[in-house]
């Protein structure tokens, strides 16, 4: 179950991409997804896919795991795909029944947004790919520290953030131990109607529950006893560094956008 | 000798009406000494251990560690001086990876970066797990995660390192790492080391064993006072150290066997001397 996930799963390696700042991917990706709107014709489309397959040459990681990322929402964007290529109009009409018609600019639409969905997640894919869980958390910490002004508890977060991702591991074994405890006594997990199924769900969330608020005791109390007392006076053993491969994706990203501003219909 | 931890009269209630965790319990352990606490189940042993270092506050008696008064004031300065390894290695692991775990007490004292990529370099290096510093803790052992949780408290450069049931999760082989890690370490810096076991052969390894029962302290002595009680201390619901257990079973077959307590080595000797002189 846990394996076909792979969205946020760390692949490690040495590349360009690998040793960016998470800083900048994190920044980078989201910046990616806002500019991919201003596309609009198919030159500018094409330009983006050449530009994301171009960085996930770059980043050496076997294609096959971004075709695996699209896999669980292709249904999602099927239909979206659908919804778009049936209730646009406009322009040469192919087909048409009812309220549904295929047009000339319907079919653009659908491979449009089909292209749109396919290279946000490549390129989301693409950062959890090349960034440890880790680099991540401490990349939002400092991208949050301005809002330090405001009494936003950007500390506090970012604690909460990398305890909850040094956990997941460790909850998710712990699941698997209670799911082959709860078998080994005859509870049958995703068998029967819905109704049986979320039935059959409680002898597992509890018991989970249960043991994640001892765990939660048990580290506040070993943290409280190695001198942990909040935010204030703490020093920060990891630290980022900006290279200059980090400023050369700042200039790609801004001849990306001017060009792609310059392609736009 | 001078005594580093001092408890005096310590009474300690979870709920207002039930029976007291520790009842009038008063005991002192001296620089560099190794002292083991053992007593079974719900004794209050860990009860104990915490109110060292004031996680938990005892509503009668006084504490003192190194020449403080536990109180409000100075229960962080007192936690700088005590350094505790708690039973299980995945809940008191804070840090993504192996260094982080060992960098956070020192991030929380306020240590500048320089100093703490050495100090984290030498507390890995003492507890032999340099190689696994960028780990996370999902990818390591029982016991390798232990022997972090030391490097975390070495690395604090503390006077007193406490191990609540630190080995109690651990099968044989991470409970012997653990333990001559400890050993070595408390060697090189002269620590004090207080540790609460339901092992008794890591008892039998201390200078002073305290035996609670029942939130009272029992018995107090070396470990060779204490094992030579024999079977009074399966009444207090613990466990034979192994020598002490063939003695046992020898007697039980007619044979003279020496009254007073021998180790392993004592053990082996006294038979083989035995068994020549007859």
């Amino acid at each position: 179950m846990m394996n076909k996930l792979i969205f946020g799963r760390y692949i490690p390696g040495d590349s360009l991409i690998h040793r960016l700042d998470p800083r900048v991917k994190l920044i980078a990706s989201f910046y990616f997804i806002a500019i991919i709107f201003l596309a609009n014709n198919w030159q500018s489309y094409l330009l983006a896919a050449v530009f994301t397959f171009c960085c996930i040459l770059l980043s050496k990681i076997d294609f096959g795991f971004f075709a695996r990322g699209v896999r669980p929402l292709l249904w999602l964007i099927l239909f979206t795909v659908a919804l778009q290529i049936l209730f646009t109009t406009g322009g040469t009409v192919y087909w048409s029944w009812w309220i549904f018609n295929i047009t000339e600019y319907g079919l653009q639409n659908g491979v449009f947004i089909f292209c749109r969905f396919v290279l946000i997640i490549f390129m989301s894919t693409l950062l959890t790919l090349t960034t440890q869980p880790l680099e991540l958390s401490d990349a939002i910490e400092y991208i949050l520290r301005p809002l330090k002004a405001v009494r936003f508890p950007v500390h506090e977060i970012s604690l909460m953030l990398s305890i909850a991702l040094r956990f997941v591991p460790t909850l998710m074994d712990e699941t698997e131990k209670i799911m082959n405890a709860q078998r080994a006594r005859g509870v049958d997990f995703g068998e029967g109607g819905l109704l049986q199924k979320m039935k059959a769900i409680v002898p597992l969330l509890i018991p989970l529950f249960v043991s994640s608020f001892n765990r939660a005791e048990d580290l506040a109390t070993a943290m409280e006893a190695r001198g942990y007392q909040g935010g204030e006076g703490r020093t920060k053993y990891r630290v980022l560094h900006w290279h200059q491969r980090d400023s050369l994706v700042v200039v790609v990203y801004a001849c990306f956008t001017i060009a792609l501003v310059f392609l736009r219909g | 000798m001078k005594p580093i931890i001092e408890l005096q009269e310590i009474t300690v209630r979870y709920n207002e009406e039930e029976l007291a965790a520790l009842n009038k319990v008063s005991f002192s352990i001296n620089q560099g000494e190794w002292v083991a606490l053992i007593g079974h189940n719900g004794s209050g042993k860990s009860t104990l251990a915490k109110t060292i270092n004031g996680l938990i506050l005892p509503q009668e008696g006084s504490v003192t560690v190194g020449d403080m008064p536990l109180d409000e004031a100075n229960i962080w300065q007192i936690r700088k001086m005590v350094g505790m390894v708690f039973q299980n290695p995945d809940n008191q692991f804070v840090g993504s990876t192996v260094e982080d775990d060992v960098a956070f007490g020192l991030e929380n004292q306020g240590i500048p970066r320089e100093e703490m990529l050495i100090r984290v370099k030498d507390a890995l290096e003492q507890v032999r797990m340099s190689e696994f510093s960028t780990r996370e803790p999902a990818r390591l052992s029982g016991g390798q995660k232990q022997r972090v949780a030391i490097a975390g408290v070495v690395a604090l450069r503390p006077d007193i390192i406490i191990l609540d049931e630190a080995t109690s999760m651990l099968d044989p082989e991470g409970r012997e790492e653990v333990i001559s890690t400890i050993k070595k370490i408390k060697e090189q810096n002269n620590l004090t080391v207080l540790s609460i076991t339901h092992d008794i052969d890591e008892a039998a390894n201390a200078n002073r064993v305290l035996v609670m029962r029942e939130g009272e302290l029992v018995r107090e002595g070396t470990p060779a006072e204490i094992f030579s009680a024999g079977p009074e201390l399966i009444g207090l619901g613990l466990d034979l150290p192994f020598p002490e257990k063939l003695k046992a079973a020898l007697a039980q077959r007619g044979i003279d066997v020496p009254k007073e307590y021998l180790t392993e080595e004592g053990m082996v000797d006294w038979l083989w001397t035995s068994v020549l002189n007859k």
